[in-house]
């Protein structure tokens, strides 16, 4: 019960196996143990959303969540979403609707927006931005983001 | 901004969980979603020496029926209440608070039951439970009990919980159909702590409200049922008259605290003006619903 506890965990399809110290938090583990610096850590209280990941398909606040809690479970970070040479299709959405500026809330905008396009009808844009009103964008005033969810709802269509 | 070192006990059954409780001495927690203990352990301001995490107990994420109330499992998320078709259809008021309930990443993890655990006097659900005639369904390895919401929920952050006990779940009323419901909100930012609440459901019979329920938060200590407003409210027809009547009562029944955000002036006026937007809303609403 005491001490570290040896977890394994499946992140962006890829299975890892650590010992934690209980009190680590997943947005650290992701960092600093296997290295994905996508996640961004702001406020570490759950406010601003910067460190949002997706958790069995379901977004989460990494920083709310202890790396010891997800022994078995499923991650997706901004990391699976692209590369460098192909982007994902939200974040060529963001590109097309400039829905970034310094891009530190970014990650945790698309890991949101992934799991609004899987699970939320998004048919306003009032229902588009209360879903994404969990996470702070200090840049872009949510105008382009915005435009950028309306765009992939539409090419998503309604919710199956 | 990280939390100080801990045990963590991963419980696979109810009896697990309290025992770790009883083992810690008081010095245990019991994590759910952890969307409120979390940043309190990060800050430091809550500093376990043992994490009991109960999300992989089994049966504990059920939203069931049971007679004339529904049964809310401590794993049942605020997503899941929010989407819910026993909750729609018995609790319409109930799906539509749940919009104000955090945000959306937020309720995929926070619990109903942990919000009424966290207490907060500014939370939508522990209002919801009281305004629901909520029962607190509690384990400990010394048996299980059950407590109303009014007496769980002591103070700000306060529980009657003690040290070796957890929720197991909360009993809810189901509200007939075609009760009339009004939910009015103001906080500053969308999905923060409110300034202030005021929750109301009443039914409509030959012209008058009937089982007229009245509930408050953001204006005291913690969320709280207001039995002088519903009493004046009850067995009349909702005319502007009796809603300014009601509204000087909830203004003299309530006890708000001033803070950074408001002062106790500009909450008593506030909580006032929700209620008369809620009461109009609750009546025709129950009008509507008398005719279906």
């Amino acid at each position: 019960m005491s001490g570290n506890a040896y977890i394994s965990v499946t992140v962006n399809g890829v299975t890892h196996s650590r010992s934690v110290e209980p009190r680590m938090l997943l947005s650290d583990f992701l960092r600093n143990e296997l290295g994905l610096t996508g996640t961004h850590v702001g406020c570490e209280h759950g406010v601003c959303g910067a460190c949002t990941i997706l958790l069995n398909g379901r977004s989460a606040r990494s920083c709310l969540t202890l790396a010891v809690q997800v022994d078995g479970l499923e991650i997706e970070t901004i990391e699976g979403q692209g590369s460098r040479e192909e982007l994902g299709r939200i974040q060529a959405a963001f590109r097309d609707h400039h829905g970034l500026q310094c891009g530190f809330c970014t990650p945790g905008f698309i890991m949101t927006i992934t799991d609004m396009l899987h699970h939320h009808p998004l048919e306003t844009d009032e229902q588009i931005r209360e879903a994404l009103s969990g996470n702070i964008c200090r840049c872009t005033g949510y105008q382009n983001i915005v435009n950028a969810v309306r765009e992939l709802a539409k090419e998503r269509g309604p919710l199956s | 901004m990280k939390p100080v070192a801990f045990d963590y006990v991963l419980a696979q059954s109810v009896d697990e969980a309290v025992s770790a409780l009883a083992e810690a001495s008081g010095e245990g927690k019991i994590i759910a979603g952890g969307q409120s203990l979390l940043p309190m352990m990060n800050f430091r301001m809550v500093r376990p020496s043992v994490l009991v995490d109960i999300n992989r107990i089994p049966g504990l994420d059920r939203i069931e029926e049971r007679g004339e109330r529904l049964h809310v499992g401590a794993l049942v998320r605020h997503r899941m209440i929010a989407s819910d078709p026993i909750v729609g259809s018995h609790l319409p008021v109930l799906h539509a608070v749940m919009a104000n309930v955090a945000h959306l990443t937020v309720r995929n993890r926070g619990t109903f039951c942990g919000s009424v655990c966290h207490a907060d006097p500014a939370a939508e659900i522990p209002m919801m439970t009281l305004l629901l005639n909520g029962i607190v369904h509690i384990a400990s390895p010394r048996g299980g009990r059950t407590i109303t919401a009014r007496d769980f929920l002591l103070s700000s952050l306060t529980t009657a919980l003690e040290y070796d006990e957890m929720v197991t779940g909360i009993e809810l009323d189901k509200l007939p159909a075609g009760t009339g419901w009004g939910f009015e909100e103001f906080a500053r930012r969308h999905g923060d702590y409110a300034l202030s609440a005021v929750v109301t459901t009443m039914e409509h019979v030959n012209e008058r409200a009937h089982n007229v329920r009245v509930a408050v938060m953001g204006v005291g200590d913690t969320a709280a049922r207001l039995p002088v407003v519903e009493a004046v409210l009850e067995d009349r027809t909702i005319d502007e008259e009796v809603i300014v009547d009601a509204v000087e009562h909830l203004r003299t029944e309530i006890e708000p605290n001033s803070d950074l955000n408001a002062s106790a002036d500009y909450r008593r006026h506030l909580a006032g003006a929700l209620a008369a937007r809620g009461l109009r809303a609750a009546w025709n609403r129950a009008i509507k619903g008398e005719a279906k």
